[in-house]
């Protein structure tokens, strides 16, 4: 059915197409007319150039002489699409015809217990012969085969990537923690040991219409459940430079946040991400960028989210819960050089934020945070590829500097297991912490690339106003080295060898081994900056 | 003291005026690849200022979505690449980032030159096991310059419609750039008629237009998969194959590396023609023209 109606539209189109050539001049317009004739006729284009080259005098003849093939061509393409047309109408009737023996004939041989069907079925059916019906049940199914390519064609790109690890710990990943650091939720650690199952992606999007681009991510995490990684809706048709997105999606805070784990260059995520934002900040809202018409670089964006994502909670308000504001800019150094650099804000609300924690007296406890968290991050990235040519060797550097502000009420909680009582405070709280990490990956020959990043945290002052009896409020400095080797024999797979130096527990030297792989099958997808 | 000061202020001002004495109007073009960048100048001179987004020393399957791309695109108002997935990896990056209803898929403002050609090398099934293969055809349609007519017609007409109060200095220069292209044609055709039928090697699948144009004959491929780099045992293959069939000349593009077909020269003794495969890939090919001269000369030294 849904043939007719389309065949018929695109036909209309291209005749609209020739409709609206421009009419600036007379000469042209036959010409690019013929010219699109002959090539549709599979002759090459030296004959028009024989034309183009073709004395003033004879030109008026030969125009027309275009015109007159341009008749003749006009005719009969009219003709074709006559024909077409019948000929779909005529098969139409004809899907029309046999969808209905099919229905009648299927029943009369199913149910040959019940005469009264068979009675009522037309009289050309007691004629065909026994396979009939086999082959008018075929004939449909051709049918919608034709119509589900017409619909498939209209599906989103759909791509998957593939991961899994194998890691080796010497300590025990139970035990992991960033000493000094409120525990930040689930996604953080080295994860578990031996072989394990990565994050596996699944991937669908288009454009949705003229105005609308969108994009669904689901993850399969090793525990077998699905999420929402992204999903999210973006203007395409905005004027001057704006874009505006809604649904979930990664914030445009720093610039590995917005990265998907797959097009990271370590196994894990900077202990700068999982310290302050959980790993990756995603955002439940809206998001407006702006692309300022310079030559140079420079964006602009804002966010308003919910805020349920770490350091905020869902706190059961309608005000929005997290606020972003980021800007970026970034050119070139010549052929070779490229830069980007920026700076991002980020503000989220919690109400009772808790966590487990020990106290001075390595007691079990409970604390609950309620206020304000302020991020302030700084990022930048070069990249270096000799007169922009990466795919021998390539350089690219890269940092991430981030401060965060917690400012507002802790309670503290502690259940006596032999008094069965319960000792609890809520004071003033106030906390200002930092981190960064810098990273270099270097490929130094074609599939093989090499890379070395440090991290480094720094717990700062943390006043716990009057529950400071129960802390130890000492600084720490978590900081891991890692190593890393990747061989890539084309752009869709990756394996990667990565060894860390994780000094995160106060203390403690874990050395870690970790062995990935990453594949990406189906559609090809574009990597950003 | 108060000339000098002047002197000043005026040499700017005048410079300024000078870089400012292409039309103030100019119609900004965003071309993907340097041969598209030519051709837009060849059909609309002073009348565009155009931004070549890569150089011949680039892999134009390989490019960054850098933020400088990402200004240009923002800012530009006819998009002219080569298409056919050939810049897949980077380009769809860039129309999403940079905000720019004007040039999104279906615009006006978004040419793609190979709608314009028939391309060779349609592959019949799509699978990933065969390489970096393109769903619509070999895209490296620039190689010969029937097709460069072809384009040149339709994006005449393309720039008409989207700056359509310059459409009779698009025109006049189409029909000025089709006389000297065929005349150019025509000498091309006469120099490269000892090149027919002549055994080739090429390093990447770039080559398919070039060969059907000249006649070349493809005996082998330096990638055992299209974009896959030759390893050292395929090399080796390679040489087999050719000691059985031989050919007179291996040809890569100015932008691959160098090492294999070095490595293949110097045992199977036959010589290496770097082609500039775009604009600007060799000191000579500063334009179209000099591109196909250069292309047709290297291929006639190699073979000397």
């Amino acid at each position: 059915m849904l043939t007719f109606p389309s065949g018929q539209a695109g036909l209309g189109a291209r005749r609209a197409g020739c409709a609206i050539a421009p009419s600036s001049t007379v000469i042209t317009r036959p010409r690019l007319l013929t010219l699109s004739l002959l090539m549709a006729m599979g002759v090459s284009s030296p004959s028009a150039h024989a034309a183009a080259k073709a004395p003033q005098a004879t030109l008026s003849e030969m125009r027309k002489q275009i015109d007159d093939l341009r008749a003749q061509y006009e005719a009969r393409l009219k003709a074709l699409e006559n024909k077409l047309a019948q000929m779909q109408q005529e098969r139409q009737a004809q899907q029309g015809q046999q969808a209905q023996r099919a229905s009648t004939s299927t029943s009369a041989a199913s149910a040959s217990a019940s005469p009264a069907t068979n009675s009522s079925a037309p009289a050309p059916l007691a004629a065909t012969p026994p396979d009939a019906p086999a082959m008018a049940a075929t004939a449909p199914a051709a049918a919608t085969a034709d119509t589900q390519a017409s619909a498939n064609g209209f599906n989103p790109a759909v791509s998957v990537i593939l991961s899994g690890t194998y890691a080796s710990l010497s300590k025990d990943p139970s035990t992991w923690k960033l000493s000094g650091f409120v525990p930040s939720g689930d996604e953080i650690g080295p994860g578990g040991r031996g072989f394990r199952l990565g994050e596996s992606e699944f991937g669908l999007s288009a454009n949705i219409d003229p105005w609308f681009y969108g994009a669904l991510t689901l993850s399969v995490a090793p525990d077998d459940k699905i999420s929402a990684e992204e999903a999210f809706v973006q203007t395409t048709a905005l004027p001057d430079g704006l874009k505006i997105k809604a649904g979930r999606f990664f914030s445009g805070l720093g610039y590995l946040n917005e990265q998907h784990a797959h097009t990271w260059d370590f196994v894990d995520a900077p202990l700068a991400y999982q310290a302050f934002l959980g790993g990756q900040y995603k955002q439940e809202g809206l998001q407006a960028k702006w692309l300022l018409p310079t030559d140079q670089f420079i964006e602009l964006g804002a966010e308003l989210g919910n805020g349920h994502g770490f350091p905020g909670n869902d706190r059961n308000r309608n005000a929005a819960g997290s606020m972003a504001l980021f800007a970026h800019t970034g050119g070139d150094i010549g052929d070779s050089h490229s830069w980007r650099a920026g700076a991002s804000w980020l503000r989220t609300q919690a109400t009772n934020r808790s966590w487990d924690d020990t106290n001075s007296a390595d007691q079990n406890v409970t604390n609950a945070f309620s206020g304000q968290s302020r991020i302030w991050a700084l990022d930048g990235v070069w990249k270096w590829a000799p007169h922009g040519n990466g795919t021998r060797t390539n350089f690219k550097l890269q940092g991430e500097y981030f401060r965060r502000t917690e400012t507002g009420q802790l309670t503290y909680a502690y259940a006596d297991p032999d008094n069965l009582g319960l000792s609890a405070n809520t004071d003033a709280y106030r906390s200002a912490q930092s981190g960064w990490y810098l990273q270099g990956i270097y490929q130094f020959m074609p599939a093989w690339r090499v890379g070395l990043r440090h991290d480094r945290l720094d717990s700062g002052k943390v006043d716990y106003a009057s529950n400071a009896a129960n802390f130890i409020a000492t600084g720490t400095k978590p900081q891991r080295d890692s190593v890393m080797l990747d061989w890539s024999p084309s752009e869709f797979s990756r394996v990667r060898l990565q060894l860390n130096n994780d000094r995160s527990r106060e203390g403690v030297n874990d050395r870690q081994l970790f062995l990935q792989y990453q594949m990406s099958l189906g559609a090809h997808g574009a990597h950003s900056y | 003291m108060n000339t000098t000061k002047l002197r000043f202020i005026t040499l700017p001002a005048l410079t300024m005026l000078c870089a400012l004495s292409t039309p103030a109007h100019a119609l900004k073009v965003f071309a993907c690849e340097p041969e598209w960048a030519a051709l837009t100048k060849e059909l609309a001179g002073d009348q565009a200022s155009i931004y070549t987004a890569t150089n011949a020393l680039q892999d134009p399957h390989q490019v960054q979505a850098k933020p400088s791309l990402i200004a240009a695109v923002r800012n530009a108002e006819l998009m002219v690449c080569t298409g056919a997935e050939l810049e897949v990896g980077w380009l769809p990056v860039l129309l999403r980032q940079a905000g720019n209803p004007a040039v999104q898929t279906g615009q006006p403002g978004q040419f793609n030159a190979a709608d314009y050609v028939r391309k060779l090398e349609v592959p019949t099934r799509l699978d990933r096991a065969d390489g970096d293969v393109h769903a619509s055809g070999n895209p490296h349609i620039q190689t010969d310059p029937r097709n460069i007519a072809a384009v040149a017609q339709a994006l005449a007409k393309r720039l008409s419609e989207v700056d359509a109060a310059h459409a009779s200095v698009y025109q006049a220069r189409l029909q000025d750039f089709n006389t000297r292209w065929s005349q150019a044609m025509q000498r091309w055709d006469k120099m490269a008629a000892p090149l027919k039928g002549m055994p080739i090697v090429v390093q990447h699948k770039g080559f398919p237009y070039l060969e059907n144009w000249l006649g070349l004959n493809e005996v082998i491929s330096l990638e055992p998969k299209p974009g896959v780099e030759p390893s050292s045992a395929y090399l080796s293959t390679v040489l087999t194959q050719l000691q059985k069939q031989p050919a007179r000349v291996i040809i890569r593009a100015a932008y691959n590396d160098g090492r294999g077909s070095q490595w293949l020269s110097e045992r199977a003794h036959i010589p290496v023609a770097v082609l500039p495969f775009t604009v600007g890939g060799s000191d000579k090919a500063h334009d179209l023209f000099g591109l196909f001269d250069d292309t047709i000369e290297q291929l006639l030294k190699a073979t000397k």
